[in-house]
C-alpha cells in the first residue's frame, strides 16, 4: 500500500509541475535576458523565437496527449530528429549575424534539452500508467486447473518392497536375490522339507518338472546366500522376491511376494529377531506400534514364531481391521533349523541364525487399505493412479 | 480339528472362559482359528409355565398367556391355538435373536403388551423329536418335567462350545482330544485325568485269537497291526451323548458299533475300521495290491488299484484300502454279528499317495497320513472295549497284536545355559523343571542338563530345539526379551544391478508412465507371437491354460493390461514393467533356465487433456522421446534403425534399438493386422533388455565447463526427399560443422503447400560456439553454407530462403 500511494503522490506532482505554460514563461523569460535586446534582422529573430515557442508549445502539448511509448519516441524523432521541426529552425539561422547565432542557437538548445526533460518525464509517466493499466487488466481466473507435467506411478507393491528394503538398509542388511524357477533341493530339501513331508502340503507349487518349480517361498534365497557367504560372518541379508502358489481368490494370488530375511553369526538370539522386527515394524507402520510372537511351525525354523503388530488402525483396542484382536499378523520367523545351517554350510555348534519371511500384499493391503488382493494384479489405472 | 468343550471336560479341569482358554491355545501355538457357540439362538430362550390363557379382549384369534419364566411372571400374546394352562413351553424372552435370526422386541398386540415370545419347532429349527405330539398344531409343549426357568438349549444339551484348531503338520498328535487335553493341562497348569483313557487292562487280559491270523506282507507301509475280535454284537443306534459329540466334531452318527470306532478316533487319534467277522474268509493280510486288482468300497464304486496301493485283504479278496475306505463286502450292516476292528499303523506316504488318487480324504486318512502313534494303537482298543461294554453294543473275546517295528523311544538333552543363549532369556533351572513336570515330560537332570524322555505321542520332538521351543511357549514368547545383534556393524547395500533396476523404474515412472506388475505366465500364442516358443517353459499344474506359459516376453502381459484399461474406458494408457523372462535352453527342463530382466512399455490412447494444451497422442515419437530422455539419465545414446521384425510392428513406423551397435530391442507401433487380437488401435510398444543398459550405463558424470564465449545461432531450412531420414541429415551436419557446430537441433517438419508430394521441409537451429575465442560473423557464414552445400549435395536438398 504505501509503494501505490506513494507511486499516486509521484505521479500528481509530475503532472502538476509540467502544467507547461508556466514553463514556457519561465523559460521565455530567461531567453529575453540572456539574448539582451539587438535590434538587427529584428523580423527574423522574433519569428524564429515565436517559431521555437509555437514548437515548444504544440510539442508539450501532444507530448501530454500521447499514451504509448512508441508514439513518444515518434514524436521525439519528429521534433527532435535529423529531420525534425526543432532541427530545422537551426537550419534557419544561416541568415543570422555572426552574433545573433550562437544566441539563437543557444535558444533553441535550451528548448531542446527543456523538452527532452519534459520528455523524460513524460516517459516515465507512462511507464507508470502503463504499469497501472496492465494491473488493472491482467486477470486470470485463479481456479482453473495448474498446468503441470504428468508423472508415473509406481506400482503399490514396489513402493512396499522398497520402503522395507530402505528400513532394512538402514539396519546394515543386504539385499539377495534368487531364481524364480527353483529345483526342489533349494525350494525343499535344503530347508528340511523332505519329500513326502506333510509340511510340503502347505503349500501348492506350480510344476516344470519333477525336480524343477516355481519357488514357493523366497526362503530358498538363504541357502544360496549360505552357500555364496560361506564361510564369511555375519550373513545379514533380506530377499525380495516374487514367488507363487497354486491358489487364486481375494486373498490369495497364484503370484505374490515376499520377503525373506536371514541373520547368521555367532551368539545370535531369538530377541535379537525381536529386536529387530520390532524396529522394523515401528518404521513400517509407526513409532508407537508393539509386536507379539506366537509359536507356530515352519520346517526350517525352530522354535518358530508368527509374529504380530499391534494394530495400525486402532492401536490395539480392537476393530474391524484386526477383527477385534488388537493385533495382526504380518510374518513367519524363528531362529533358522539346525539342520539349515548344516545344508547351508555353516555349523550349528559354532552359529546360530533367525529368519523371517513376509507377505509384501499383505502388507500393502493393511497400509493402503486394499480389501481385495486380485486389485494389486488387474492393473486397472484408476487404482494404480492413487499410490 | 473340531474340540467339544463339553467332551474336552471330561479330561481335564477348565478354569477359564471359552474365550480366554482360545487365547491361550492360541498364544501357546495352537492356534484356534473360530469358536462355534452351540447354544447359539438359545442365550435368551428359558422355559415357562402357562399361568392363565385368556381371550384377547379384542381380537377372536389372540389369546393372553401369563407365563412363569422363573425369575418373574411376564405376559405374552400368543395367536396359537394348541395351549393349555400348565404346559410348559420355550419362551423367547425380550432381547433374544433366535436360530432363524428373529429378534424379539417388546410389543403391543391390539393394546395389549406382549413381553416375549412363545416359540414353536420351526422358530428354533428343531425336529419332531423334541416335545409332545401336540407341539405339531404350534407352540413347542415340553414334558412336564421340563425345568422352569431353565436356559432352553440346556435342557436340550446344547450348551455347548467347539473350539475349531488349525493344526501345523507338525502337531498331529491334537487330532486326538486326550492330547488336546494334554495340551491345555501344559499351558493352564492343570493335570489331566486319563487314566481312563491309557490303562489297557481290559484289552490286555483278553486271550489271542485261535481263529484269525494277520499277516502283515508290507513291513515298510505297516509298522503294526491289531485286530479286536467281537462277538454278540448288537447294532443300533448310539447314544444320545455320543451322537451329540461326534456331531459337534463335525462326524455323522450312523450305529453304535462305526460310532464307537469314530469317537475312539477322535479321543485317541487312532484310526479304526471295523469289519464284518464273518465277511473274512481265511487269514487277514497285509498287502501290496496285485496288478489290475479290483475292490468296491463302500460307497459302491469298483476302483481298480495300482500296484503300491496298501490293501487289507482275506485269502480269497481285498477287504479294504488300507487307511483310506473299507470295501463293500466286509461292511458291518444290521445282521452284523461278529467284528474285527483293526487298530494299526500304516505308512503317511502310502496313504497319502492312495487317498489322492482314489480322491478319497477322510479323517481316517488324514490322521495316517500325518502319522499316529504306534504305541498307542492297542490303547486305543482298550478304550474301544470299554465303550462295547458301556453300550452293550458287542462283547470282546480276543486280540491279535502283529507287531513289526516300534520307533524307539526317543531321549532329547536339553542345556539350561545353551536355551537362555539361544532364546536370549537368562532362564532359571526351576524353570525348565517346571516346563517339563507341566508338559508331563520324564526327565533326568545333571549339571544343567536335562535328559528328556519324550512320550510316543509327540513325534515332533527330535533334537534340542524343539525342546527349547516347548520351553519358550509354556515359559510365554513375552518372556523373550528385545535386544539387537551384538556383532560387528554391517553397511546396508544394494548391488549395482538392484541401484540401476530402481533408478530405471524411477526414470520411467518420472517420464510420466506408470508402472504395472502382471503375471509372469501367460498364453503360449501370446509369449510364442512375442517372444520364443522354443525357449517358453510351460507349467505341468497351471492355475488356468492361460497361465500355462512362463514368458519370454513381457510385451502380452502388458497389451492384455492396456486392452483391459481400454474396455474400461481409460483412453490413457501407458504403462511399463520391469520384469523377468524365462528361457529355458531344453524340453523338458534338466536344468534351471536363464531368468533375462527386460524392460517393456505400452502406450495406447492420448495425453495431456488440459484446457490450455493440445492433446498428445501416445505414438512412435511419445516413447521414443521417453526412452531417449530415460537412456539419457544414465548416459545411453539409443540409435533407431528400421526394424527387422515387421510382422508384429507396423513395417513403416518402428525400429530396432541399438546401443553402441548391439541391438538391446525394439520400438513401434504394433502391426495393424494384430490390432482386432487386441482389441486395440495404434498402439505402440518396447522391450529393451535391462542387462545391455546396465552394461554400458554410465557410472559417474564427467563434468563439462561452460563456454565463456558468446555462441551464435543460425537457423537453416532445406528441402529433402520426403524418406530421407533426419538423423541422416543432422549426422551430416554435425560431421561438416565440426567442433564449432556445438549444437544442431530439428524444429519443424513440414510437408505440403507449396512442398511438392514426395518432398519435406525440415528446418535445423545451429549453434556454432567455441570455447577459446568470440566467433566472428564471417566464419560461422562461411561454416554455415559449407554445411549447406554438403547437403544440397549429399541429399539434393535445396535451401528454403
Amino acid at each position: 500500500m504505501a509503494e501505490l500511494a506513494k507511486l499516486g503522490w509521484y505521479r500528481e506532482s509530475r503532472l502538476s509541475s509540467l502544467s507547461g505554460d508556466g514553463r514556457l514563461f519561465l523559460w521565455y523569460q530567461s531567453a529575453s535576458i540572456s539574448f539582451g535586446w539587438v535590434p538587427m534582422d529584428y523580423e527574423r529573430v522574433v519569428y524564429l523565437k515565436s517559431e521555437i515557442q509555437r514548437i515548444g508549445e504544440e510539442t508539450l502539448r501532444e507530448l501530454k496527449e500521447l499514451d504509448r511509448q512508441d508514439a513518444l519516441q515518434e514524436l521525439k524523432v519528429k521534433v527532435l530528429g535529423k529531420k525534425g521541426s526543432l532541427t530545422a529552425l537551426l537550419r534557419q539561422m544561416g541568415g543570422l549575424s555572426p552574433e545573433e547565432r550562437p544566441m539563437m542557437g543557444q535558444v533553441v538548445n535550451d528548448m531542446r534539452s527543456c523538452l527532452e526533460k519534459a520528455w523524460e518525464e513524460r516517459g516515465v509517466e507512462l511507464d507508470i500508467l502503463a504499469l497501472q493499466k496492465r494491473l488493472t487488466t491482467e486477470r486470470i481466473d485463479i481456479t482453473l486447473p495448474g498446468t503441470c507435467v504428468s508423472r508415473g506411478h509406481h506400482h503399490p507393491l514396489t513402493q512396499v518392497i522398497e520402503e522395507i528394503e530402505d528400513i532394512f538398509l538402514g539396519m546394515g542388511f543386504q539385499i539377495a536375490e534368487g531364481p524364480e524357477i527353483e529345483t526342489d533341493y533349494y525350494n525343499f530339501e535344503a530347508l528340511n522339507l523332505p519329500k513326502e513331508h506333510p509340511a510340503r502340503e502347505m503349500q501348492d507349487s506350480f510344476y516344470i518338472t519333477e525336480e524343477i518349480l516355481l519357488r514357493t517361498q523366497t526362503s530358498p534365497v538363504q541357502i544360496r546366500t549360505m552357500e555364496r557367504l560361506y564361510p564369511a560372518l555375519p550373513v545379514k541379508i533380506i530377499a525380495p522376491g516374487k514367488v507363487y502358489r497354486n491358489d487364486d481368490d481375494a486373498t490369495h494370488s497364484p503370484m505374490f511376494h515376499q520377503v525373506e530375511g536371514l541373520v547368521v553369526d555367532r551368539g545370535i538370539r531369538m530377541s535379537d529377531l525381536k529386536g529387530i522386527l520390532l524396529n522394523f515394524s515401528r518404521q513400517m507402520f509407526g513409532e508407537s506400534r508393539e509386536i507379539r510372537l506366537r509359536p507356530s511351525f515352519f520346517p526350517f525354523t525352530e522354535p518358530s514364531a508368527e509374529v504380530d503388530v499391534s494394530c495400525m488402525l486402532c492401536g490395539g483396542a480392537g476393530c474391524r481391521l484386526c477383527k477385534g484382536s488388537g493385533w495382526i499378523e504380518i510374518l513367519g520367523s524363528g531362529m533358522v533349523h539346525p539342520r539349515v545351517l548344516e545344508m547351508g554350510g555353516y555349523n550349528p555348534q559354532d552359529v546360530t541364525g533367525f529368519a523371517f519371511g513376509m507377505g509384501v500384499e499383505r502388507i500393502a493391503m493393511l497400509k493402503f487399505g486394499i480389501e481385495d488382493m486380485r486389485l494389486l494384479f488387474d492393473n486397472d489405472l484408476r487404482f494404480l493412479q492413487q499410490f | 480339528m473340531k474340540v467339544s468343550l463339553e467332551w474336552l471336560r471330561e479330561l481335564v479341569d477348565i478354569d477359564r472362559s471359552v474365550a480366554e482358554l482360545a487365547e491361550t491355545l492360541t498364544r501357546g501355538g495352537i492356534e484356534v482359528e473360530d469358536v462355534e457357540n452351540l447354544n447359539k439362538g438359545f442365550e435368551k430362550v428359558v422355559i415357562g409355565e402357562i399361568v392363565s390363557l385368556t381371550k384377547h379382549p379384542d381380537a377372536d384369534r389372540l389369546w393372553v398367556c401369563v407365563v412363569n419364566v422363573g425369575q418373574e411372571v411376564v405376559t405374552i400374546v400368543t395367536g396359537a391355538q394348541n395351549l393349555l394352562v400348565g404346559d410348559r413351553i420355550p419362551v423367547a424372552l425380550v432381547g433374544s435373536t433366535l436360530p432363524n435370526e428373529l429378534s424379539i422386541r417388546k410389543s403391543k398386540l391390539r393394546g395389549v403388551v406382549s413381553q416375549g415370545m412363545l416359540c414353536s419347532r420351526e422358530e428354533l429349527l428343531l425336529d419332531a423329536t423334541v416335545g409332545l405330539d401336540r407341539s405339531a398344531e404350534g407352540i413347542l409343549v415340553l414334558p412336564h418335567e421340563a425345568p422352569i426357568g431353565e436356559n432352553f438349549g440346556k435342557y436340550l444339551g446344547r450348551e455347548d462350545s467347539v473350539l475349531d484348531l488349525e493344526l501345523y503338520p507338525n502337531r498331529p498328535d491334537c487330532l486326538a482330544m486326550v492330547n488336546v487335553a494334554r495340551e491345555v493341562a501344559s499351558l493352564t497348569g492343570k493335570k489331566p485325568h486319563l487314566s481312563k483313557w491309557t490303562e489297557q487292562n481290559q484289552v490286555l487280559s483278553l486271550p489271542t485269537a485261535s481263529d484269525l491270523r494277520i499277516i502283515i506282507e508290507n513291513e515298510e507301509l505297516c509298522w503294526r497291526y491289531a485286530g479286536l475280535v467281537v462277538e454278540d454284537v448288537r447294532i443300533a443306534p448310539s447314544p444320545e451323548w455320543m451322537q451329540r459329540r461326534l456331531k459337534a466334531a463335525g462326524v455323522r452318527p450312523i450305529n453304535n458299533i462305526v460310532d464307537i470306532t469314530n469317537y475312539c478316533m477322535l479321543e485317541m487319534g487312532q484310526p479304526l475300521h471295523a469289519f464284518d467277522r464273518d465277511k473274512i474268509s481265511g487269514d487277514v493280510h497285509v498287502r501290496a495290491a496285485f496288478p489290475g486288482e479290483k475292490v468296491v468300497t463302500l460307497d459302491g464304486i469298483e476302483r481298480t488299484l495300482q500296484i503300491d496301493t496298501l490293501l487289507i485283504a482275506d485269502d480269497c479278496q481285498p477287504l479294504a484300502v488300507a487307511g483310506v475306505m473299507g470295501g463293500l463286502d466286509s461292511e458291518i450292516t444290521k445282521d452284523t454279528k461278529r467284528l474285527m476292528i483293526e487298530s494299526a499303523h500304516f505308512s503317511g506316504v502310502s496313504v497319502r499317495r492312495t487317498s489322492r488318487r482314489l480322491g478319497l480324504r477322510s479323517e481316517a486318512s488324514n490322521r495316517f497320513e500325518k502319522g499316529i502313534d504306534v504305541y498307542g494303537i492297542v490303547a486305543t482298543l482298550g478304550r474301544v472295549c470299554d465303550l462295547l461294554l458301556e453300550l452293550g453294543a458287542g462283547r470282546p473275546v480276543a486280540l491279535v497284536d502283529v507287531v513289526k517295528n516300534l520307533p524307539a523311544q526317543r531321549q532329547v538333552s536339553l542345556s539350561v545355559e545353551h536355551t537362555s543363549t539361544v532364546l536370549g532369556a537368562e532362564l532359571e533351572m526351576a524353570e525348565i523343571r517346571q516346563v517339563l513336570e507341566d508338559l508331563n515330560f520324564k526327565y533326568q537332570e545333571q549339571d544343567g542338563q536335562f535328559e528328556v524322555g519324550i512320550p510316543s505321542y509327540r513325534s515332533d520332538i527330535t533334537i534340542e530345539e524343539d525342546l527349547m521351543e516347548e520351553v519358550a511357549r509354556l515359559i510365554g514368547y513375552d518372556r523373550i526379551p528385545t535386544t539387537l545383534p551384538q556383532g560387528d556393524l554391517t553397511q546396508g547395500s544394494r548391488t549395482p544391478e538392484q541401484e540401476f533396476r530402481r533408478r530405471l523404474r524411477r526414470a520411467f515412472a518420472q517420464s510420466g508412465m506408470d508402472e504395472v506388475i502382471t503375471y509372469t505366465f501367460t498364453r503360449a500364442e501370446a509369449d510364442a507371437q512375442w517372444g520364443s516358443a522354443k525357449h517358453s517353459i510351460p507349467l505341468l499344474n497351471p492355475l488356468r491354460e492361460e497361465l500355462g506359459v512362463m514368458r519370454t516376453s513381457l510385451v502380452p502381459g502388458l497389451l492384455d493390461v492396456a486392452a483391459r484399461n481400454v474396455t474400461r474406458r481409460t483412453m490413457n494408457v501407458s504403462i511399463f514393467e520391469i520384469g523377468n523372462t524365462y528361457w529355458g535352453e531344453e524340453q523338458p527342463l534338466q536344468k534351471l533356465p536363464r531368468e533375462e530382466l527386460r524392460v517393456a512399455g505400452v502406450a495406447v490412447g492420448k495425453n495431456g487433456r488440459h484446457w490450455q494444451n493440445q492433446l498428445v497422442n501416445y505414438d512412435f515419437y511419445y516413447l521414443k522421446g521417453i526412452l531417449d530422455r530415460v537412456a539419457l539419465e544414465f548416459g545411453l545414446k539409443l540409435e533407431y534403425r528400421p526394424a527387422e521384425n515387421q510382422v508384429l510392428l507396423h513395417p513403416g513406423r518402428s525400429a530396432d534399438v541399438y546401443l553402441q551397435n548391439q541391438c538391446v530391442g525394439f520400438l513401434g507401433e504394433m502391426h495393424p493386422s494384430l490390432e482386432k487380437t487386441w482389441g486395440l488401435e495404434r498402439v505402440v510398444v518396447f522391450e529393451l533388455e535391462f542387462a545391455a543398459l546396465l552394461a554400458r550405463m554410465r557410472q559417474t558424470v564427467r563434468a563439462h565447463s561452460i563456454p565463456r564465449f558468446p555462441g551464435i545461432q543460425r537457423d537453416l531450412a532445406v528441402v529433402v526427399a520426403k524418406d530421407t531420414p533426419a538423423e541422416a541429415v543432422l549426422s551430416k551436419m554435425r560431421k561438416l560443422g565440426g567442433e564449432l557446430l556445438q549444437q544442431v537441433e530439428i524444429f519443424d517438419v513440414y510437408r505440403g503447400n507449396p512442398i511438392p508430394d514426395d518432398r519435406k521441409s525440415l528446418a535445423f537451429a545451429l549453434r556454432y560456439q567455441s570455447l577459446e575465442r568470440t566467433l566472428t560473423d564471417e566464419e560461422v557464414n562461411l561454416l554455415n553454407s559449407r554445411i549447406l552445400e554438403g547437403i544440397q549435395q549429399e541429399f539434393g536438398a535445396e535451401w528454403r530462403k
